[in-house]
């Protein structure tokens, strides 16, 4: 049978030697957790960013003698310059979109468990999965080095934002620190990411495609194969776009060509044309770095953010032990989402001068995401109503996906309306809004599914009391930080700025800052308590069963931790929907999906629904 | 578990999972995943070019001949590189391996053609001035408006960057057919076929380039006196 699915290729044997089982790894399972420690290292740096940040808005001028000490050049005697706040703007953006937001959902969870849900022995190209994961590493290790060499003493990277917008992004070193080498690097890190994404994703739906076994119909699939696909048509989509952007970035900064850079610049002192060190650029356009940025950039969004909603889709069922409310709806509305998401990019460019007729198109389609977005949303709640809820800190995580998707979601249906972001864009409300939704959410997502996996992917269990105690605070800290920058926004709080004592209007505001700062510290600080559960249960946790969460799908089948082939050398045949809980007659509150035995007449999934 | 006797109880509104029988194979899936991927990175390049294109004083300074004769030529190449691939793609489903090597060598003289014509062209056009950042001085002169307006420099710079990076790809195609042309004993036709799609794509991308870049850029009205 298993010949029959498979072509064969994939077929290798279990390595024995330590570099080849676990550095250079063919293997879906190892790939996936290098992916995710990459993805964990990542967000502590850009954590520890992010904490930089917040010290210095909240307490200007204060001196930190520990960052004196490490940064002489951008933090003196301990006192933060501004380029250095504008330098952890970029690199805690880039940090955490490109490497945290993009690499665990996809790349880490998805790696892990795409096979193994769908009942494969590998992905279709086990050498380009490895490549995948190494090329992205090789970016990592390049953004990471511009923080030493940014070719400013004052900074640790460019100043310029996540964003790398034109002309600040192509002139080089002249406009000003940071915008030298550590632009270059920052251009060649993402290059990097573009390619190693698109390798990825190549793999994903491939994969998904070919490989599914018997039984396995599409409409049989986890809601999590879904959202992994349709990250990975979305990542196909976007990051060529990227990739094409950022060559003619660096063609502007290293040939001398002009395509973002117009003409009669005036920077840093200096007019265009007339210094060695600031050629004549004429005829370019910065609004076409912000087309093609925004193509890739939107879709992004919902790279980082679907996968969330596939897991938690997921847990959701699990934990309250009932189908997942309107599944084929559940599907539509992610595709309708990841379709959308390619039609919308112009709302991140209300104030940069576009046609407002064309703002109107954008602001509508940007409006009816809302739609899709409900769905699920009601879909979520269905799911849960009359359950029986099984309180686990994963469910606790999932549960709050939704409340941080919806919280962080409404906020988007006012900046979605172009008249209303004319005011709002550049405030802190923007900062608020996508970070509780893409950010935080995404993150939570991810919390929701490690939770849930760890236990089959290292065969012990996250401890749940420290577990509780994470969600608890983190949920609560999360509010407190952002929540209070909606209120700073509409106020007119500028963001990007480093610091906001100077102005009257704002004075009023500090002690929200302070407030908000705090609430950061606390919650960072909760992290470590979470670094500390996931190193201290890789080795000391509670050792955990096959299927501990009495689940129905593929992955809980299979042996804890499952073997290389990941089946034992027996593909195993699916009957059943992936969500058949409380199925009425069968002798369990669950039916797994192999589970041959049991008779469901209307099911979940192709089916038809039940309730 | 009785597999056998359960599997013929699947209804049967939509394909279960398993061997698909009309289902491409992983390669041939990847590479056309791929070739979706690619261009979309083209698209961007050329809309790019759209829109400067359309937001500046453009120059049109090819003159009929040589340049566009040239080109033409440079296109017969490629379109020629791409009828003796499809020979030996067909060489290969008969299982002439023999004959497919030979079809893809002459798929390799041809593309290489193309690369030398077009790397003539460049030294041609570097020789007369044109840079990525600037124009010939004697174009900038005929091709300034009546209002003073000089036309731009991003002439050579979409020229270069669009006609770069497809030269790139038929180079990587020539590497790339080259380990296929050695291989091709030991190769699978379906990999023969992959190497093809792929050539074919690079083709394809040329026939856009080739009106967009050099047809739409000539020099209608004589104005460098060609």
């Amino acid at each position: 049978m298993s010949e029959g699915n498979h072509e064969g290729v994939h077929r290798h044997p279990a390595p024995t030697g330590f570099i080849r089982k676990y550095i250079f790894s063919l293997d879906h399972k190892v790939i996936g957790i290098q992916y995710i420690v990459l993805a964990l290292a990542a967000v502590l740096v850009g954590m520890i960013m992010s904490l930089l940040m917040r010290l210095n808005l909240s307490w200007p001028g204060t001196s930190w003698p520990i960052l004196g000490t490490l940064f002489p050049g951008g933090a003196p005697n301990g006192v933060m310059n501004p380029e250095f706040y504008l330098s952890l703007v970029t690199m805690h953006g880039t940090i955490m979109v490109f490497f945290v937001l993009t690499t665990a959902p996809q790349g880490g969870f998805g790696n892990y468990f795409l096979p193994i849900q769908i009942g494969a022995e590998d992905m279709a190209f086990p050498l380009l999965n490895m490549l995948s994961f190494w090329v992205t590493f090789v970016g990592f290790i390049v953004i990471l080095s511009a923080i030493f060499l940014s070719g400013a003493e004052s900074t640790v990277g460019p100043i310029g934002g996540w964003t790398g917008y034109a002309p600040l992004s192509a002139l080089g070193a002249i406009a000003g620190p940071g915008q030298g080498m550590g632009m270059n690097l920052w251009i060649i890190s993402i290059a990097i990411f573009c390619v190693g994404s698109l390798l990825g994703a190549l793999n994903f739906i491939t994969t998904l495609l070919n490989m599914r076994t018997k039984g396995m119909s599409l409409m049989r699939m986890p809601l999590t194969c879904w959202a992994w696909f349709t990250t990975a048509v979305l990542a196909l989509l976007s990051f060529p776009v990227l990739l094409g952007g950022g060559i003619l970035l660096l063609l502007d900064r290293l040939a001398g060509t002009s395509f973002f850079i117009p003409g009669g610049l005036y920077v840093s002192g200096v007019l265009s044309g007339t210094n060695p060190n600031f050629p004549l650029h004429t005829g370019g356009s910065p609004v076409v770095w912000q087309h093609l940025f925004w193509f890739f950039g939107h879709p992004e969004v919902y790279i980082a953010i679907l996968p969330g909603m596939g897991a938690t889709s997921h847990i959701l069922a699990t934990f309250a032990r009932k189908p997942v409310f309107g599944y084929r709806a559940m599907v539509f509305a992610i595709f309708a989402i990841g379709l959308l998401g390619f039609f919308v990019w112009g709302h991140h460019m209300f104030i940069s001068g576009m046609s407002p007729y064309s703002a109107i198109a954008f602001s509508v389609l940007t409006l009816s995401i809302g739609v899709p977005s409900a769905v699920k949303t009601f879909n979520w709640l269905g799911t849960l109503w009359g359950g029986r809820i099984r309180f686990t800190t994963a469910m606790l995580f999932a549960l709050g996906f939704v409340s941080l998707f919806v919280a962080g979601g409404i906020s988007g249906l006012i900046l979605g309306q172009s008249s209303l972001d004319l005011a709002m864009h550049d405030t802190y409300i923007v900062t608020g809004h996508f970070h509780l939704v893409m950010g935080v959410a995404s993150i939570f997502g991810m919390f929701s599914a490690l939770y849930f996996w760890f236990p089959k992917m290292f065969g012990r269990f996250l401890n749940e009391s420290i577990g509780k105690f994470h969600f608890w605070i983190t949920f609560i800290g999360v509010y407190a930080i952002f929540i209070p920058m909606h209120i700073m926004g509409i106020v007119g709080m500028p963001r990007r700025y480093s610091q906001f004592t100077e102005y009257e209007f704002l004075k009023g505001l500090h002690p929200l800052v302070v407030f908000v700062s705090v609430a950061a510290i606390i919650t960072i600080l909760v992290q470590f308590v979470f670094y500390f559960n996931v190193i201290w249960s890789v080795f000391k946790g509670a050792k955990a069963p096959d299927n501990p969460w009495e689940a129905t799908t593929l992955e809980w089948n299979t042996s804890t931790p499952p073997p290389h082939d990941n089946f034992a050398g027996v593909l195993p045949v699916v009957y059943h929907g992936p969500y058949e809980f409380a199925v009425p007659g069968a002798p369990n509150d669950y039916v797994m999906q192999t589970d041959s035995g049991v008779e469901v007449t209307s099911g979940n999934g192709h089916n038809g629904h039940r309730h | 578990m009785s597999t056998e006797a359960r599997a013929g109880h699947f209804p049967a509104v939509d394909w279960n999972g398993g061997a698909f029988p009309y289902r491409v194979g992983h390669r041939k899936l990847g590479m056309w995943l791929f070739i979706v991927s690619d261009s979309l990175t083209f698209s961007a390049l050329l809309i790019g070019y759209a829109y400067l294109r359309a937001s500046n004083n453009w120059p049109t300074p090819f003159p009929f001949y040589p340049s566009i004769v040239f080109s033409s030529v440079m296109t017969f190449c490629l379109l020629s590189s791409s009828l003796t691939m499809v020979f030996g793609v067909s060489a290969s489903a008969k299982g002439d391996k023999a004959g497919a090597r030979k079809w893809i060598l002459a798929t390799m003289f041809f593309g290489a053609a193309f690369v030398v014509l077009h790397l003539i062209e460049w030294k041609h056009l570097l020789d007369e001035g044109l840079r990525p950042f600037f124009l010939p001085e004697h174009w900038a002169k005929v091709f300034t408006l009546a209002d003073g307006t000089p036309p731009t420099a991003l002439f050579g710079a979409t020229f270069f960057a669009i006609t770069g990076l497809h030269m790139f790809h038929v180079a990587t195609g020539l590497i790339y057919l080259a380990v296929v042309a050695a291989r091709v004993k030991k190769l699978k036709h379906e990999d023969v076929e992959i190497s093809g799609l792929y050539w074919h794509f690079v083709d394809l991308v040329w026939m856009f380039v080739f009106p967009l870049i050099y047809v739409l850029s000539v020099d209608m009205h004589g104005a460098l006196g060609h």
